[in-house]
């Protein structure tokens, strides 16, 4: 029962530790899928962590939080793809550069609110259900967030597999020149997925800064950003393998923090400190080993400039 | 010709005396300026914070005799170097560095301006114009200990630490001696998360030890998640750096503090009336260097008149944290009873005492 116990609180604790990369790999999902490189997530973040707290800690309430940093995140993508889809910059250059304006600007937005303590994200508490022994915990006792987060892997998957506007959205990541030639406006099919992007990543923010810890402090993403980035290619832009990626990068790091007390794993806490990024690439490596596939699933024109004269 | 050349010689002396003394009277008149050098934002706890409190009672004490200038989130590395030489140049005399990793820039620098005098924060290099500093946390971690021995119904203790370095071993056992002096059954746990400061990883380790049991939760890291942690589990945590009670306030049964404010002011005033020298410090309880905050108002009387005991005892000279019998992992008498740990194993610490679960990482 013990170790039922703490299998289960692990569980619990893994799905927290993903939530916030979920997002923001699901929204640079959409990005990349349309054929737009955004390294700028940390930055997206970071901003949307510090209005969604900004925001709860100054109405009381946890929704507008939310709701200003999907915001948040938007405005600063929609600035990005000003500057990259229609200045025509160079996206990894702004995106890197999205980053460093997102961590200065948020913690300028933050300078008065660090430190200042807020109540956690309401977890959803359903009188009986919530209440069952291991699935009551497991199933029924997170907060809306998690919940949102696990249906927009299906929601997205399903809008690009099976809707015509997800194909269209695909075409445009393929071959923009194509897509441009059959009458689809590429660019503002782009401003839509980057908008969106930046809107999940500030979610994303919003997860840390109000539900995992509910805090500001400056830089409190600590390379997530960078992790989720990492997550969309390793699982080859598929939203099940993001799922799939996230929770185990999540599940591994707190499995590592148990492991360093249990006398069979006696390795310097260093190295079970990388096995979530190796865990994690290597499971992704393996299930999507077949090269083909890999660039069937590939934007080709991810990164590639548009010009609709050219 | 000569006459001409030795009248001019003279004007020249004197005006050389006059300028001398000009400069003299200015010096007198000026402030002294005094830079500082942080790792982290100021923000509103921590260690960043508890310099830049040092640095404003600092000017509280000594009102217009000094003028201070601080540079926040300053990278150690290359950064540093040139954070402290445009110190340095822009005519700060005196320049606190308050993270270790600033020590190599440090030295450097003050190779190449001898009439500055340097301040650094936890390292070992000094020269003629560079002293060390540092505070015995661990006489605060001792204190600590007791309190959570008699506190604790799991007997398993959590204990977050950030690098596997002396400081933060001789934390771990100093808190474990004193832990398992007024209870033996207790444990500590450790769990490294490989950072000073990341919230996410520190309260993922936080849940971690209290899912193995810990109802109890130390940290030698630098946010307040695994205070929050804690409020949120329901049980009890210890802050760090500064006072963590507004972040869990049922939880939170006191914090070791970090007090800079004497020495800052102490070594400011030597530096102006020119007794400065080139010192190391490591000062404790007794030195006031630092403090614990209030005690959460749920633990008992008599356990904190003990631990105010403790305090009293450690301040006076007639209790060392470590005082033999300390015995290591394998339960060898490594230091004889009545032993006390010379400074310069403690500094070099890299063992667990009995009582602590897990090996140090290598």
């Amino acid at each position: 029962m013990e170790m039922l116990d703490l299998t289960v609180a692990v569980l619990v604790s893994t799905i927290a530790a993903a939530t916030p990369l979920l997002f923001a790999a699901l929204g640079e999902l959409i990005t990349e899928k349309a054929g737009v490189l955004n390294l700028g997530v940390e930055g997206m973040m970071l901003v949307g962590a510090i209005s969604g707290f900004a925001t709860a800690v100054t109405t009381g309430s946890a929704t507008l939080g939310i709701l200003a940093a999907v915001l948040a995140g938007a405005g600063l993508a929609l600035l990005f793809a000003v500057l990259t889809l229609s200045l025509l910059a160079n996206q990894v250059a702004t995106g890197l550069a999205l980053t460093i304006f997102g961590i200065g600007l948020s913690s300028l937005i933050g300078r008065g609110y660090v430190g200042t303590p807020l109540d956690r994200l309401p977890r959803l508490d359903l009188p009986v259900l919530s209440d069952l022994p291991v699935l009551g915990p497991l199933l029924f006792g997170h907060d809306a967030l998690v919940y949102l987060s696990v249906a927009l892997v299906f929601a997205i998957a399903w809008f690009l597999g099976r809707t015509r506007p997800g194909l269209v959205l695909r075409a445009v990541g393929e071959s923009h020149d194509a897509a441009h030639a059959i009458g689809y406006s590429v660019i503002a099919i782009r401003y839509a997925a980057v908008v969106f992007g930046g809107a999940l990543s500030g979610l994303a923010g919003a997860y840390l800064s109000l539900a995992y810890t509910p805090l500001w402090i400056e830089n409190m993403t600590a390379g997530r950003g960078w992790i989720a980035l990492a997550l969309v290619v390793f699982s080859t832009w598929k939203p099940g393998r993001v799922l799939l990626g996230a929770y185990l990068f999540g599940g591994v790091t707190i499995l590592q923090f148990h492991a360093q007390n249990m006398a069979a794993f006696q390795v310097p806490s260093q190295i079970l400190a990388m096995l979530p990024y190796l865990a994690t690439i290597a499971v992704l490596v393996l299930i999507s080993r077949d090269v083909t596939r890999i660039r069937l699933n590939a934007p080709a024109c991810l990164g590639k400039v548009f010009h609709p004269a050219g | 010709m000569q006459s001409n050349s030795l009248a001019g010689r003279a004007a020249r002396l004197l005006g050389l005396g006059a300028g001398i003394a000009l400069l003299a009277s200015a010096a007198l008149a000026e402030p002294l300026k005094v830079g500082f050098v942080y790792v982290g934002p100021v923000g509103d706890h921590g260690w960043t914070y508890q310099h830049d409190q040092g640095r404003l009672a600092l000017e509280a004490a000594l009102g217009d005799q000094v003028e201070t200038t601080y540079v926040e989130s300053v990278p150690e590395g290359a950064d540093a170097d040139r954070v402290i030489r445009q110190l340095a140049a822009s005519g700060h005399e005196l320049i606190f560095t308050t993270s270790f990793g600033y020590m190599n820039p440090t030295v450097r620098v003050a190779r190449s301006f001898p009439n500055v005098r340097f301040e650094h924060a936890t390292g070992y290099q000094r020269a003629p114009n560079v002293s060390t500093y540092a505070a015995r946390f661990y006489e605060g971690r001792y204190v600590v200990g007791l309190v959570a021995g008699r506190m604790t119904k799991s007997n398993v203790i959590g204990y977050i630490g950030s690098h596997p370095i002396p400081e933060v071993i001789r934390g771990i056992n100093s808190f474990t001696l004193a832990l398992r002096s007024v209870n033996p059954e207790a444990e500590v746990r450790v769990v490294w998360v490989n950072s000073w400061y990341d919230p996410g990883r520190e309260a993922d380790a936080a849940k971690a030890l209290i899912d193995q049991g810990a109802d109890i939760i130390l940290q030698h890291t630098d946010s307040p998640a695994p205070v929050q942690a804690a409020q949120e589990r329901g049980v009890w945590a210890v802050g760090q750096a500064s006072d963590m009670a507004r972040f869990g306030p049922d939880a939170h049964l006191t914090a070791i503090v970090d007090i800079w404010d004497a020495y800052y002011i102490d070594h400011t005033k030597a530096a102006i009336d020119g007794s400065w020298t080139s010192q190391d410090t490591w000062g404790g309880l007794a030195d006031d260097m630092l403090r614990l905050s209030d005690w959460n108002a749920a633990i008992p009387a008599d356990v904190v008149a003990e631990a105010e005991a403790a305090k009293a005892a450690i301040m006076s000279g007639e209790l060392h944290p470590f005082r033999g019998p300390v015995r290591n992992q394998a339960g060898e008498v490594v230091v004889p009873a009545g032993d006390i740990v010379p400074d310069g194993d403690l500094l070099s610490m890299d063992w667990y005492v009995e009582g602590v679960q897990g090996s140090v990482p290598k």
